[in-house]
């Protein structure tokens, strides 16, 4: 029997950070028609808030990453998944902004998902817990930042799923966001990525030990259907450029082929040690229900089809970005987003990043993605009237 | 589109001569769209000097990222693909300085320009420019002045025009001519030989002030 994380059965949030119960005299209402409430987020913050609040920028967070944006990862202790972003001196520079980054409603370190224990039954929820969507993250991060007194967020920014939610919080609360920049997303989950999401989520189901989401309960967790989910994905957040670059057909730890199914190929072996060691950090119910979210992403179905009505008289000042490798999330995509912006009049600019490094740029050292990140929120900067000070 | 050059040296705070008539005919705390706004030069200069509210479109990836990073707004796209995107009459100006003869369909760009702005700036070389005129007259090849100096081959001038032609366009299409500076190859704008007729001449390039008869 595999050692349960105590992360998945303790309440106590992970690591540095906050958590917060919300909801607790108005639940949440989700877009499926339940109502959550109390439910807990739990939130990291760097910088300082200035004395009119408006100087907070929201870290959104992609489909496996969390709270720890910018500090070693409790359980992995590797650096901030955007320790290259977020910082002193950095492009998003905690020593001029109040940085928040929250675990996303149905995530699994901290706020409230399938993980957490369900008070009606004392085990946890599994497949019990609502089903969410992005908008029912934006809005849980909401109640967050009313609960830090915090009316408008200078800025929004999230790559992939963060993307998505930077889009949701400049569709649901446009006087909230200043400024918003959703990376490497789209409008809507495609065709293709939601076959992606699904071959992984069968990965699991197709795990013996994941016991229809109640693998708590039977003291295990379905750690190869999780693996092999992530294994899949992985490859997507990759580019065929960036993979040939740094693994080729090279074999791993022999001289020549063997004719057998050991790990041959280094590819292999990198895929493998990526599935293996985020089994150790990520619930694998969270991973069903986080994928579905994004699945049922689809920003222009909440306006009549059509996406230019989301932004119509939207005073937020955006910046798109893409890059030309990302297979998963196009700049075809982020175009889409980029002239429906421009249909409704709004402020925008989009820059394509030339790199090989796939969907996983975002995430990774591209000073082209800095340069213009840092033009684009010093500008903004200069508008807000947040002139450079510290607070 | 391709990159515009400068035709003249300007001594004004880093803004080329061509561009500074373009910015004397824009109103301040304007809304300005600049289609093949290159490094963002006449945007930055407008925000600066006149408080515009400015945008941009440049085809060339480098040029949008470093507008970007000078804190402009700016995205990648071109005047053929990119503007019937935009809703009506949502800026006061749009500008297209020295690229309508480097679109597929400048008849069409034109309008689109009108269509979403209430007025069109927009800058061209002469090709009637007494240089072309005798290049091609005694030379008997095609023209390369400091205004069109790729061979013919490389250049992406494919709807080369005179003042009189624009004109004539103008007055076809119901496009009224508000204003219309011609300058010679120094840059000079001002004596008689710039005036009336004599432009198509000695205008080395045009900027016209636009907008669209009963507005």
């Amino acid at each position: 029997m595999s050692a349960v994380r105590p992360s998945l059965h303790n309440l106590d949030p992970i690591g540095p950070g906050h958590r917060v119960t919300l909801g607790e005299t108005l639940p949440l209402k989700l877009d499926c028609g339940l109502d959550l409430g109390p439910f807990r987020v739990a939130y990291c913050t760097y910088g300082t808030l200035n004395a009119d609040k408006s100087n907070a920028i929201l870290v959104c967070h992609a489909l496996t990453g969390d709270q720890h944006a910018a500090n070693p990862h409790p359980i992995t202790g590797k650096p901030g998944w955007w320790g290259t972003m977020v910082g002193p001196g950095k492009v998003i520079d905690t020593d001029r902004f109040f940085v928040i980054c929250a675990n996303v409603l149905g995530g699994c370190m901290g706020s409230s998902g399938p993980a957490e224990i369900d008070p009606a039954t004392g085990k946890p929820y599994g497949l019990r817990f609502p089903v969410i969507t992005i908008r029912d993250m934006v809005n849980a991060q909401a109640m967050l930042l009313d609960h830090l007194g915090i009316r408008q967020l200078f800025c929004v920014i999230g790559g992939s799923m963060g993307g998505m939610q930077v889009l949701q919080w400049a569709a649901s609360y446009p006087d909230r966001v200043f400024a918003a920049i959703p990376i490497a997303c789209a409008a809507k989950h495609s065709a293709q990525n939601i076959a992606f999401h699904e071959v992984g989520r069968q990965a699991i189901y197709a795990d013996p030990q994941w016991h229809k989401g109640d693998y708590f309960e039977h003291g295990t967790i379905p750690r190869a259907g999780l693996a092999v989910a992530r294994m899949a994905a992985h490859i997507t957040y990759l580019s065929e450029a960036a993979l040939h670059r740094k693994f080729g057909r090279n074999l791993q730890n022999r001289e020549r082929i063997t004719y057998g199914f050991e790990t041959e190929f280094q590819v292999e072996s990198y895929l493998l040690h990526q599935g293996s060691t985020f089994v150790e950090r990520f619930d694998a119910n969270s991973y069903l229900y986080i994928t579905r979210a994004m699945d049922y992403f689809d920003l222009a179905a909440q306006a009549g089809g059509n996406l230019a009505n989301v932004f119509q008289g939207s005073k937020t000042r955006f910046c798109v970005v893409s890059f030309t490798s990302d297979w998963l999330f196009p700049t075809s995509e982020n175009k889409e987003i980029v002239r429906a912006l421009n249909a409704a009049a709004a402020n925008v600019s989009f820059v394509e990043i030339e790199t090989d490094k796939g969907h996983d740029a975002f995430l990774l050292d591209e000073p082209e993605m800095f340069r213009t990140l840092k033009g684009f929120l010093d500008g903004c900067a200069e508008v807000r009237g947040l002139n450079g000070a510290a607070p | 589109m391709n990159e515009q050059r400068s035709l003249v040296p300007s001594g004004h705070r880093d803004i080329r001569r061509d561009l500074l008539l373009i910015a004397e005919m824009v109103a301040p705390k304007s809304r300005l769209l600049d289609v093949g706004c290159g490094d963002g030069a006449l945007l930055e200069y407008l925000a600066r000097e006149k408080d515009v509210d400015g945008r941009g479109i440049e085809i060339r990836q480098s040029g949008v990222n470093a507008c970007v990073a000078r804190g402009l707004s700016v995205i990648q796209g071109d005047a053929d693909s990119d503007l019937p995107d935009y809703p009506d009459a949502a800026f006061d100006y749009v500008v297209l300085s020295l690229t309508l003869q480097a679109t597929r369909n400048p008849r069409k760009v034109l309008h689109e320009m009108l269509r979403i702005g209430r007025r069109a700036i927009v800058s061209f070389p002469n090709f009637a420019y007494w240089h072309v005129r005798l290049q091609l007259l005694f030379g008997g090849r095609m023209p390369m002045t400091a205004a069109l100096d790729d061979p013919w081959y490389e250049t992406q001038n494919i709807h080369l025009c005179t003042i009189l032609d624009f004109d004539e366009l103008c007055a076809r299409d119901g496009i009224v001519v508000e204003q219309r500076i011609a300058v010679d190859g120094r840059g000079n704008r001002d004596g008689w030989r710039l005036q009336g007729s004599m432009a198509n001449i000695f205008g080395a390039q045009a900027v016209y002030l636009l907008r669209r008869r009963g507005t």
